[in-house]
Order: structure tokens, then sequence, then C-alpha cells
């Protein structure tokens, strides 16, 4: 299938006339040096307690008919010192696009987002999550997509044709932050005939009204969060990937220094329809005690009506951060936050600080620690997984 | 005879109210004097060197292309795109100023390809890390201020009106700005600024005015000087370009994720 758009997106290019005023194609990108300590012993084995890692993101592009069409080319590698699952490549965008007054059009491999809140995002579900990553589930797959923008009046309709499906990353035998047992990538169970290859869809309406930013959405296809089965002797997590129908709703709107957010979804194809909802709202204090510091505060509640049968340990949680702007020279931000389960003691903490060196260096510091994790809980696997990381990147 | 004493009735009218003006009155003209020379340029663009020095005098860099749309009755709107420091490129503001009521802002992060609403209150916050706030750059408004004209005074040989400016939209960094505004060309060459607790906090001079579509002046040059952090910011600005034909579907959250 991944054949099937590169060639129609060639055929695209060359069905193009051309353009004089093709501009030279731009190049940047960054490269990044990571180092992830794990005080704690792993819970099996094969696990180490530290682990570099090295990833490269160039990125190309170029544009023409002044600027209304253009071709980006993404592609990323990461080579890493334990985990042969972790040492991957990906094409992250290698899109088509082009603009004209009420509509866009891009075709191709690109990346998608949706939605408002920061603890997890439920309404985003276009690209696969590269959760090999970082357990964030903020790093995606590139996806192949025809997208078509109806931008009118009355808000932007996007159509959505999504040929072809991207497994889930997971952590292999000897990488942390995974699975006991392991995730086994190699046989997934596909509810769909025609596997990796089902033709998915989806569309969704946005609008922005006043001081409100509103979003609809319905996906349909399979789907990007996987059910688990043990395979026969119990020595593997098999990934099973039902055919769902999700609709989403996304708001965010703010008065004064209050940015307030709403993600809701509905999905079926996984069993009984279950719903699932966060909400929550972002405060800032502008310039504290008359420095240029800004301080915010962020709070959401997850839920998530399977309860306890939730594939996501946030069925009944809390999120509670604050975020700390410097507003210096060096752009140094600190982020902190305590995922805290309503039912029972566990907590999850979050620390992720950065600082510029120069005009194109930048080093960042993310933590992660859990603690009281339910043995039942679906992260129980990452309970001795407590790190440390250091990434020094350079831009270019 | 009646024609006469209507004629003399009139003069001393008019001559009355020239000498009522107040220096409130007095400021308000000059500033909407500004503002309707200043009208009609439709769309801008331009491209901003900023270069950041320390108390110590260490430099830093940001290169951010501004593309502005007029907006008649209501603050302008714009998309800034940053192209330098690199680990930001890419990101992009889009921002709609409004006269009184807090501007709507959404800023797109290019690594998550997410658009973010900014609570915009931040009007005081400062712009990349520099000396200017995003209240510094904005469109320049009538509503936004109250006005007293202070005194005429020669600047580096050029006479300009003083005077006193009192921010009215909320959260505001300033008490007021004190704006010595060309005679000539009506556009400001200096700007004191004073904190929330009325003490200078910076300077701004305005340098190498050049004028374009034989109207619209702009500056090549901008000087910012914190008095208090001993911090400066130095603005070139590049490539002006006027009426290149934008229009309102170049400031959605479309052309946002686009910016380049």
């Amino acid at each position: 299938m991944r054949k099937i758009s590169f060639c129609s997106l060639i055929g695209l290019l060359i069905s193009q006339p051309v353009y004089a005023d093709v501009s030279p194609i731009e190049i940047s990108g960054s490269a990044s040096l990571e180092f992830r300590y794990f005080p704690q012993d792993a819970l099996s084995s094969e696990q180490s307690d530290s682990n570099f890692s090295f990833a490269i993101q160039p990125e190309f592009y170029q544009s023409w008919n002044g600027g209304k069409n253009s071709l980006l080319f993404t592609p990323f590698l990461r080579l890493d010192e334990h985990d042969s699952e972790r040492t991957h490549a990906d094409i992250r965008e290698l899109l088509y696009e082009t603009v004209s007054d009420n509509w866009e059009l891009r075709a191709g491999i690109g990346k998608v987002f949706w939605g408002t809140t920061e603890s997890q995002h439920l309404v985003d579900i276009i690209n696969q999550t590269d959760l090999i990553e970082n357990s964030d589930t903020e790093d995606k797959l590139g996806q192949p997509l025809i997208n078509l923008a109806l931008i009118r009046p009355i808000g932007t309709l996007d159509l959505f044709i999504l040929p072809g499906f991207r497994e889930r990353t997971f952590a292999g035998g000897d990488g942390r932050l995974r699975f006991i047992p392991a995730v086994d990538t190699g046989n997934p169970i596909y509810e769909s005939s025609a596997e990796d290859k089902h033709v998915d869809w989806a569309v969704r309406w946005s609008q922005t009204l006043a001081d409100w930013d509103i979003g609809i959405s319905h996906f349909s296809g399979t789907s990007r969060e996987p059910l688990f089965i043990a395979n026969n002797d119990g020595s593997a997590l098999i990934p099973v990937y039902n055919l769902i129908d999700q609709t989403g709703l996304d708001i965010q709107t703010y008065q004064g220094n209050w940015l307030l957010k709403l993600e809701a979804i509905s999905r079926s194809g996984q069993g009984r329809r279950f719903s699932a909802l966060i909400t929550g709202f972002e405060y800032t204090f502008v310039g504290v005690f008359n420095s240029v510091i800004d301080v915010g505060w962020i709070a959401e509640y997850l839920f998530d009506d399977r309860k306890n049968n939730a594939l996501t340990p946030f069925e009944d949680d809390y999120l509670i951060g604050t975020r700390i702007t410097l507003n210096d020279a060096q752009s140094s931000e600190f982020l902190f936050g305590i995922i805290q389960d309503a039912s029972s003691n566990s907590q999850s903490f979050n620390l992720e600080a950065s600082h510029r060196i120069g005009q194109s260096w930048k080093i960042e510091l993310e933590s992660r620690w859990f603690s009281n994790i339910n043995p039942n809980d679906i992260d129980f696997s990452f309970s001795r997984d407590d790190y440390i990381q250091f990434t020094l990147s350079k831009f270019f | 005879m009646k024609t006469l004493l209507t004629i003399t009735l009139t003069s001393l009218l008019t001559f009355n109210i020239a000498f009522a003006q107040t220096p409130e009155e007095r400021g308000l003209e000059i500033a909407i004097e500004s503002d309707k020379r200043d009208t009609g340029f439709a769309d801008q663009l331009a491209e901003m060197l900023m270069t950041l020095r320390n108390a110590a005098g260490k430099e830093s860099i940001r290169k951010v292309r501004v593309k502005t749309l007029e907006v008649s009755g209501d603050g302008d709107k714009s998309i800034s795109i940053f192209d330098q420091p690199r680990d930001v490129k890419g990101t992009a503001l889009l921002s709609y100023t409004h006269s009184t009521k807090p501007d709507d802002q959404w800023l797109f992060l290019p690594a998550l390809k997410r658009v973010k609403r900014i609570a915009s209150r931040n009007k005081s916050g400062p712009f990349m890390g520099s000396e200017f706030s995003f209240e510094d750059i904005t469109s320049f408004e009538v509503d936004k201020y109250t006005y007293k004209y202070l005194r005429d005074e020669e600047v580096e040989g050029k006479a300009t009106f003083v005077i006193e400016q009192f921010p009215t939209y909320q959260a505001s960094g300033y008490t007021r700005r004190i704006v010595w505004v060309d005679q000539e060309i009506y556009q400001p060459l200096k700007v004191e600024f004073f904190d929330r607790k009325n003490s200078l906090l910076k300077t701004l001079t305005f340098h190498d005015y050049q004028q374009y579509l034989d109207q619209y002046w702009r500056a090549d040059r901008q000087e910012m000087v914190n008095h208090q952090s001993k911090k400066s910011t130095t603005l070139l600005f590049n490539n002006y370009q006027f009426k290149t034909g934008l229009t309102d579907r170049d400031f959605d959250q479309n052309s946002l994720k686009r910016a380049r």
C-alpha cells in the first residue's frame, strides 16, 4: 500500500505544470545524543541500567508557484545501544501539498495532530504512536494519507483517506519501559482480512468562534491502540488491532489567564462501546514577582468508563503540574507534573527541562518516576523503570 | 454687516475652540493624525533580525519573518515565523490583535504539528527573550491609550511633539509611555516606558526612517535599552513589502500550520 501512495505521489508531481519560481531546497533538522539512566534494577534480567542512543531527523522542503505547491521530506533514524527494536528508521513525512483559496490538498506520508489537553491525547488518532521513542506517546510514525481540507466560513472540513496501517512500536526484550512479557510485534492479529492494508477514513470539522476553538471528528478503521493477548506459552504479548469507530470532540477557550480544555471520545469495536474524557485548565501568572518569569499551573481530570479494564492507566486520574518559563535568551523552561490515580495511591511523576546553548544547541533533562503502581494496572511493568534522561541536540 | 458679524463670530469661536483644546485633546488629535497617515497599507511583509545583549554584552540572535494584514476598526492580524535560533525554526505565532480586549493568539509547534491557543494576558511578556514585550511590537491603535500632550521638543535636530500615553487595555506592563513624535512624518523617534511602579524601565529609539509607496514610514532600526536589567535589543528590519495581496485566508489556522 505504501508503494501505491508513492506512485500516486509521483503521478501528482508529474502532472503539475513546471513553474519557473521553484524555491531552492531548504534543509534543516536536528541530531541528538540521548543518555538514560535507570536507578532501579529491572524486572527482567535482559534489561540494562543505562542506555545511549543517537537520533537524526533532517527535513527537506521545496516550494513552487509562490509557495502554493510544496514537497516535504522528513526521514528519521535512531540507533540504540541495547534495544534492537528501538534502533529504527521511519519516514515521518513525504508530503505533497497544494493550496488554494478555499481548499488544501495533501498526499503522501504525513503527520496530523488533533487535541487540546496536556496529560494524554484522546482525540488524536490519524498517526500511530512511535511508543518506543518515548512513553509520553507524543512521537508519531508517518501515516500514508490523502487529506482534502475544505475551508469555508462555517469552518474547516478535513477529509482523510488513510491507505495502510502502521503497527505501534514497543520496546524489545533488551529495552526498558516495556511490558512484561515483551510485546511480539512480529505477529500482530488484525480484525480486518486486509490486515495492515485496510483503508481507513476520517473526517474532522473545526472552527474558531470568538474565544472558542472547537473540533468534532470521526475515525473509522484499524485502531491505533491495540488490545493484547498472551501467546501460547505466555512468553510474549500479541497485539490485536480491531476495527473501530471513534467520534471525538475537542474544545479550548480562554478567559483572561485561564485556558480551559476538553477532549472526549466514544469508541466502538473493542468490546462494548466506551467513552473517555479529559478536562482541565492551564492558568498562567505572567511576570511573577515583578520579573519576566511566567509560572503556569496545569490541572486535568482523566476519566475512562472502562474503569479498571481500560487499556490505559488513566481511568480515573488527576494531573497536577506546573510550567515555569524563564523567558531568558536561552529559552529555559521547566515542566513538572504528577498524575495521581483517584482510587489508589499510584502516582507517576514527570519532570522536563530545557535550555539552549549558543545559537543551535539544546540540552534537555527528562525524568519519570512511578510509585505505588497497582500490580493490576497496565503500567505495572514500568514500575521499576524510573529514569533520568539527558539529551544534547544540535539543530541545523 | 450681518455677514461681517458672522465672520467675526465664527473666527472668535474657532479661536476659542483652538485655545480651549486641552492637553488630552491635543494628544488625541496627534494620535489620530499618526494613525490616519499610516492607514491603507493593506498588508505588509518584513524580515526582522533581533540582536539580544545581556548586561555583560553577550549577544544572541533571533530571525523572524512577519506578515501583517491591516484590519480597519480593530488591531491588525499577523503571523510571525521564527527562523532562528534553529531549535525554534518552523514555530509560528498567529495573532489577532485588538485595541482594548485581549489579543487572540495561537502558537504552532512544528515538532508535534500542534496548534496551541495562548491565554493571552501575556502582552507584558517578553517577545523571544528580548527586551521587547508583545505589546511593544503589536500595531498602533488609537483606542489603546489615552493621551496627554506635554510640550514640543527637538530630538536630534527634529521638531517633535512630546506626548504621554496611558494604556487602556488590561494587563499592560506599563503605567505610561512618553512618546516623541516627529512633527513632519508623525512617527515616533523615541519612547520611554514606565513600569507598574512608575519608574523608568526602558527607552526605545527609532533610526533610519524610509518611506514606502510615497506614504508609509518605517524605521530600519530600533534600539531598546532596559535601564533596570542593563540588557538591550537591536531590531533590524529588512525587505519591507506592502500591498502584496494577502487576505484573511493567509491568517487562519490552516495557514499557520503551513507557515514557512
